[in-house]
């Protein structure tokens, strides 16, 4: 494996080749990253490392959710590389991304010579007092004796408990100290110890609420993908016969072709999943943190219900929401101590209610001449069967990928939901499509979100990444100005925006691109597409103004629920209300 | 606005003393300064000291808030990567003591009565000069809450003061 530096490891070794030998100890085998100044020397350590490929950026912005898409696709921990000063605070948005998300990723950043720190020397940044509250975790290094250990500690804490971003500052003058490098081969912190497993009297009582229940919901959250844990989440749902919603990050936990799935919950829930809850008498909470986009009025959410939470972070327990049984675990753990101990419940009843409210409250829009968002969605999700890794960006169309895909495999919905991030999307399919192979990885961003991040464009032709990277172009920040329709009085302020030629923009950087601009090409265009070896971009010119339902207004109750409305409140360019067809698709 | 009698008992604003022991390591106090301040908690003091062990650095938290934001503000405090433990004496028998440092200016007709005040509390004058006089005073918070009031018809110049540090009891049992 280390073929390419023979030399005894007795050695003494400078802090930048340490670092290289310390992450292929960790098996990373790509780092995105930009050099400068500070990490001159780590650079020149990688130079001739084969055991780790690096992908240069085109923004540090960019490597860190590439980092982050990376970890997400794979479950591994992402690796991204950059300078002091800009570098560094180039990062921050991607960090703050990933604390949001639990997504583990170690952000390696150069830092000034020790001697310089406070200086305001030259791209000096405190940036481990900036991220401080944005990682899990931060180190500076102020010894190289304790560099190797340091990163292992990075790793360890990154990937563990409930996962997070861990940035670890490297002043210029450590890196270039020589030390004996050995690398630890286990991790001790007296302070940091993640405990795994349910406490058994709590899993007492949950057993005994969930034999009582008459109309039980499993609330699923992306920490069930975060910890493994899809498919003892499905056994457990398969044997109890409970129907199973999921949050925006759970949408793969469990299929959405089976019976029991109601699609996902929240805002832009479908009405099933939300009415379900509302009416529940037993909620379980699975790797969920009870936000605000999936409780609305948190005092009116699932108001008939006992509920049980099961989260591995204890501070995430009757945070938002009280419950009756909180479980502090690895959700895997958890179910696999849980499994054993339920029995077949008989739902049948409260299944043919949903059933019903399904067929009476499907997820619907209306199509006509021109594309529909949905539309596209829904022929992306009829080509690939749900076996392609989706990368959403943040608006609209996020929603709609949300609720028009069939997901049914973990790790196959990668999208920025903590904190929202436009520009996610094309730089996080970058680094997904380094860890999957086995599946194709198609982005899908708003043409603002898209205009956030494109110099990665370059990236992605340079590496010939095989990235299907979908422009869904309403030519407007399309949820911004639905909720100035809906609320702010159609006051369109500043959200019609301008944006370049993609097709062209697309050529330019070497990546075929095609378009589509009526509903009667979206399917051709995206079996062409798929078909399209390596990178390759296609234009959707959609219809300007559409909305995103349900909703459930900001901080509202399930009872403020609004549906599509009976008729299109917007027909388009001379589109008549007969000339549209409405489509309906309901998960499960 | 309801009155304090009708809110119920856990949602009731209480005073806390916390006590945190953390590996003494570098940022340890701003880790914790700075997530009181991101969630928005109060915090009345903190003070921060080595311990017996070198690697161990105790820090005493005085907060306020109802049940809920009690128990948010001790998980917050475990989940930080550095933290070894985390006690919240209040609902446990201890000791507690501040330290504060009162300058006073003075006359020589007043210069005695300072000094009675100061020994009724069991202060300490540190310092004089022509126009001062410097009480320590040593105890719960309370306490020199106590001494300032007392002191506050001679002209204080300066306080200092230290913020709380709390231990727990031992229990004494039956011999
Ligand atoms: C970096 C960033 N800035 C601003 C926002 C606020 N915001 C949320 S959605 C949205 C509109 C996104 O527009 P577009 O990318 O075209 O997607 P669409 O909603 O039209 O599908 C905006 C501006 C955000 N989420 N992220
Ligand atoms: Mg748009």
């Amino acid at each position: 494996m280390t073929q390419q530096t023979p030399s005894s490891p007795q050695r003494p070794m400078t802090g930048a080749e340490i670092f290289v030998r310390s992450l292929i100890a960790e098996h990373v085998d790509v780092v995105f990253g930009y050099p400068g100044g500070a990490v001159i020397g780590i650079y020149d350590a990688l130079h001739d490392i084969s055991d780790i490929k690096h992908i240069l950026t085109r923004h540090e912005q960019g490597a860190v959710h590439a980092a982050e898409g990376y970890a997400k696709a794979s479950g591994k921990c992402g690796v991204a590389l950059v300078t002091s000063g800009p570098g560094a605070t180039n990062t921050v948005t991607g960090i703050a991304d990933a604390y949001m998300d639990s997504i583990p990723i170690v952000v390696f950043t150069g830092q000034v010579a020790l001697k310089l720190i406070g200086n305001d020397a030259f791209q000096e940044a405190d940036i481990v007092g900036i991220t401080r509250p944005i990682t899990k975790h931060n180190y500076l290094v102020r010894d190289v004796n304790e560099l190797a250990a340091t990163i292992k500690e990075a790793f360890y804490v990154a990937t563990t408990g409930r996962p997070g971003p861990v940035l670890v500052d490297l002043p210029k003058d450590v890196m270039a100290t020589k030390t004996i490098f050995s690398y630890p081969k286990t991790v001790k912190m007296r302070s940091y110890i993640p405990h795994a497993e349910g406490n058994q009297k709590q899993l007492d009582k949950a057993v005994a609420l969930i034999a009582k229940a008459k109309r039980p919901v499993l609330y699923v959250g992306g920490g069930t993908i975060l910890s493994n844990a899809a498919e003892e989440l499905t056994a457990f749902a398969r044997k109890t016969n409970i129907p199973v919603t999921t949050t925006l990050h759970g949408l793969g936990a469990f299929p959405e072709t089976d019976e029991l799935s109601m699609g996902m919950l929240g805002m832009h829930g479908t009405w099933y999943s939300n009415t379900a809850v509302n009416y529940c008498d037993l909620l379980i909470a699975v790797g969920a943190r009870f936000d605000d986009r999936v409780t609305g009025k948190t005092d009116a959410f699932a108001p008939e219900a006992k509920k049980i939470h099961i989260d591995i972070d204890p501070s995430n327990i009757s945070k938002n929401v009280k419950v009756d049984v909180p479980i502090v675990g690895d959700v895997k753990k958890v179910l696999q101590q849980l499994l054993p101990q339920v029995t077949a419940l008989d739902t049948k009843d409260w299944r043919q209610t949903i059933r019903n409210w399904k067929e009476e409250h499907p997820l619907r829009y209306r199509n006509g001449k021109f594309i529909r968002m949905q539309h596209v969605i829904s022929a992306v999700s009829e080509a690939t069967k749900g076996n392609a890794v989706m990368v959403s960006d943040v608006g609209q169309h996020q929603m709609w990928m949300a609720q028009f895909f069939r997901y049914v495999h973990p790790r196959t919905h990668l999208t920025s939901g903590g904190l929202g991030t436009m520009g996610f999307s094309l730089p996080a399919a970058m680094g997904a499509a380094f860890a999957r192979k086995d599946m194709p990885v198609i982005s899908i961003s708003g043409d603002g979100g898209f205009q956030m991040n494109l110099q990665e464009l370059a990236t992605i032709r340079e590496h010939n990444v095989p990235v299907k990277i979908i422009i869904l172009n309403n030519g407007y920040l399309g949820m911004v100005r639905q909720w100035q329709e809906l609320f702010w009085r159609k006051r369109y302020s500043h959200v019609e925006m301008f944006g370049p030629d993609y097709v062209k923009l697309a050529e330019a950087y070497g990546i075929p691109g095609f378009r589509a601009t009526t509903t009667d090409q979206v399917e051709d265009v995206v079996k062409q597409m798929l078909a399209t070896d390596g990178p390759v971009l296609v234009e959707f010119k959609t219809v300007k103004e559409d909305n995103v339902y349900p909703m459930i207004p900001a901080g509202q109750t399930y009872h403020e629920i609004i549906d599509i409305p009976n008729d299109s409140s917007a027909p388009v360019n001379g589109e008549q209300e007969s000339d549209l067809e409405l489509v309906t698709i309901a998960k499960g | 606005m309801a009155t304090a009698a009708e809110v119920p008992a856990e949602q009731a604003v209480h005073k806390h003393t916390i006590s945190v022991l953390l590996e003494n390591k570098f940022g340890a106090l701003n880790r914790v300064a700075g997530m009181f301040s991101a969630k928005g908690y109060n915090l009345e003091s903190i003070t921060v000291g080595p311990t017996e062990d070198a690697t161990v650095s105790r820090m005493t938290l005085v907060t306020k808030g109802d049940d809920a934001i009690i128990e948010q503000i001790i998980k917050q405090l475990n989940k930080l990567i550095d933290t070894l433990k985390v006690v919240d004496l209040t609902y446990e028998s201890y000791m507690e003591r501040e330290l504060a440092l009162i300058k006073v200016g003075t006359t020589p007709e007043n210069r005695s009565e300072i000094m009675q005040i100061a020994e009724i509390f069991q202060g300490k004058i540190i310092d004089i000069s022509h126009k001062t006089m410097t009480v320590e005073a040593t105890g719960s918070g309370q306490k020199v809450d106590a001494i300032i009031k007392m002191l506050k018809p001679f002209h204080i110049k300066e306080i200092a003061r230290t913020g709380r540090v709390a231990l727990k009891r031992e229990f004494v049992g039956e011999a």
